[in-house]
């Protein structure tokens, strides 16, 4: 501990001051999408009792505020006066880290999303690499949370989600594949660039409709909520999770749906590009097009969330494996045979 | 060639499409949502909500504990004293009715010879102590002053089907 704070003194904190008015706007942008996304999942939360309420012939919460718009805070104030309750034999340590991760690696995937031609925190070559490491990543959150908590549900809560998640990653990566050899790079701005004449949606729609639904999986959302699945295992790996801690899976996992939908906006359907190239669709910035394709799949996930019942496991398993990963695979092999011979 | 159909079926996600249409039919449809403490539904007259002791209309009490209610409560929540009071007629000196135990069968209103114990009305009388819910001839008379109206015309509009 000694030593870090030498280390921070001497070498960190210098460094930081000398390169201030580098640092500044870095961290400005970062506060720039951080808070609207903190916001975004609050208000996703209430958006999605409201939608799921309308088609239960409900009207979901609109008693706090004109139409329920204050339900979040009163949400999150309610989650912050509670106890926090830590198990006598969970692994302390490891029980607070896991909902860090968890929210954490749902916000850093944001660093590569970009939000119009020059609005990007980090431009990176390998977008598409990043993205899929964080989201793999993810996972961790979620053992970490299931082992720590030495319980029997949350243990068996985190095995399903572990499984399941790395079978769809497969699928995913695969889909992923075929959209990069089209757009001929890992860099997510010049991927959405590369879909200027046509979107990817058109020519992929199969790949699209494939890469929903496993990102339905790879969030573990409803119909692939094993993890959570209430019925079975009463409410999975944060069984034991109370007040904050909670919040924070609850936080991360929202951001991570929102994360999935501006990935998928990104391949598919042309990232901050307007649906049609008249002066009156290029007259509306970038980010409200990027913004409202997002909002459009997660009206999407959270429709699917309305209709559909739970799948059983061992038929989201045989989903995975025996239909999407062929399914995906065929897809690349024809993709690439039609770059190699046909263009 | 049927089990071709079959699976082309499955792959085109028929069914499945079918169904996000039908919630998103469901989406636009009027709410069915009661706004419930600023919204009511309607109750029947034989709505049997928190008992009354009901008087005539020149004030005094119509109870003449005959203790025919005590008597039927299959819950035995009621529990009833009487003396002569001094224009000799029979009234009750004591009229308890224990919510807790109560069941709400209505036989304590079907008994009464002349309709004074009835069951009201009003179903929100949450409270928070148990003590709150041993109702006195006090307070199942203050009832009977605070709903008379409800309570006769319930019993007006019952009246037909007795």
């Amino acid at each position: 501990m000694e030593e870090f704070v030498k280390h921070f003194n001497e070498i960190i904190l210098p460094a930081i001051c000398s390169n201030f008015w580098v640092v500044l706007p870095i961290i400005g942008n970062i506060l720039l999408i951080i808070l609207p996304l903190l916001l975004g999942v609050a208000y996703l939360t209430l958006f999605e009792r409201k939608v799921i309420g309308a088609m239960q012939l409900r009207k979901g919460p609109n008693v706090v505020g004109w139409f329920g718009i204050l339900q979040p805070l009163a949400d999150g104030l309610k989650l912050m006066l509670k106890e926090a309750i830590l198990p006598s034999k969970a692994n302390k340590t490891l029980f607070l880290l896991a909902p860090i991760i968890t929210f954490v690696l749902a916000l850093i995937g944001w660093a590569v999303i970009p939000f119009s031609e020059n609005f990007v925190i980090a431009d990176l070559n390998v977008g598409v690499t990043y993205l899929l490491a964080t989201s793999s990543l993810g996972v961790y959150g979620i053992i970490i949370a299931g082992w720590a908590s030495n319980s029997k549900y949350a243990f068996l809560g985190a095995i399903r989600s572990s499984a399941q998640m790395i079978s769809y990653e497969v699928s995913i990566g695969l889909i992923i594949i075929s959209v990069v050899m089209c757009a001929g790079s890992l860099n997510l701005s010049k991927i959405v660039l590369a879909q200027k004449d046509m979107w990817y949606v058109i020519p992929m729609f199969p790949m699209f409709i494939l890469f929903f639904i496993s990102a339905l999986a790879e969030t573990n959302r409803h119909p692939f909520d094993l993890p959570e699945a209430e019925s079975e295992l009463v409410a999975g790996y944060n069984v034991e999770y109370s007040s904050m801690p909670f919040a924070m899976f609850f936080l991360g996992e929202y951001a991570n749906m929102i994360l999935i939908s501006a990935f998928a906006s990104v391949l598919f359907l042309g990232g901050w590009l307007p649906i049609c190239d008249n002066s009156f669709c290029n007259a509306i910035p970038g980010f409200i097009w990027l913004c409202s394709k997002i909002l459009f799949l997660l009206f999407c996930f959270i429709w699917v969330r309305a209709t559909l019942p739970r799948y059983r496991y061992d038929q989201l398993m045989r989903l995975g494996w025996k239909v999407f990963l062929p399914l995906s695979l065929a897809w690349v092999v024809g993709t690439a045979s039609f770059i190699v011979f046909v263009k | 060639m049927q089990l071709l159909f079959k699976r082309a079926y499955n792959f085109l996600l028929r069914e499945i499409i079918v169904g996000h249409l039908l919630t998103l039919k469901y989406m636009f449809k009027k709410k069915y949502t009661i706004n419930y403490p600023f919204e009511k539904g309607p109750i029947s007259p034989r709505f049997r909500g928190e008992h009354a002791l009901r008087r005539y209309p020149n004030g005094e009490e119509r109870c003449i504990a005959c203790k025919l209610c005590e008597a039927v409560c299959p819950a035995q929540a009621i529990t009833i004293e009487a003396e002569e009071r001094a224009d000799g007629s029979r009234r009750t000196t004591r009229y308890d009715i224990d919510m807790l135990k109560c069941i709400y069968c209505g036989l304590c209103q079907e008994a009464c010879p002349v309709d004074a114990i009835v069951e009201g009305p009003n179903f929100e009388f949450s409270c928070e102590t148990r003590e709150e819910l041993y109702y006195n001839k006090e307070k199942l008379l203050a009832n009977g002053d605070r709903f008379e109206y409800a309570l006769q015309k319930n019993i007006e509009k019952d009246v037909s089907y007795r």
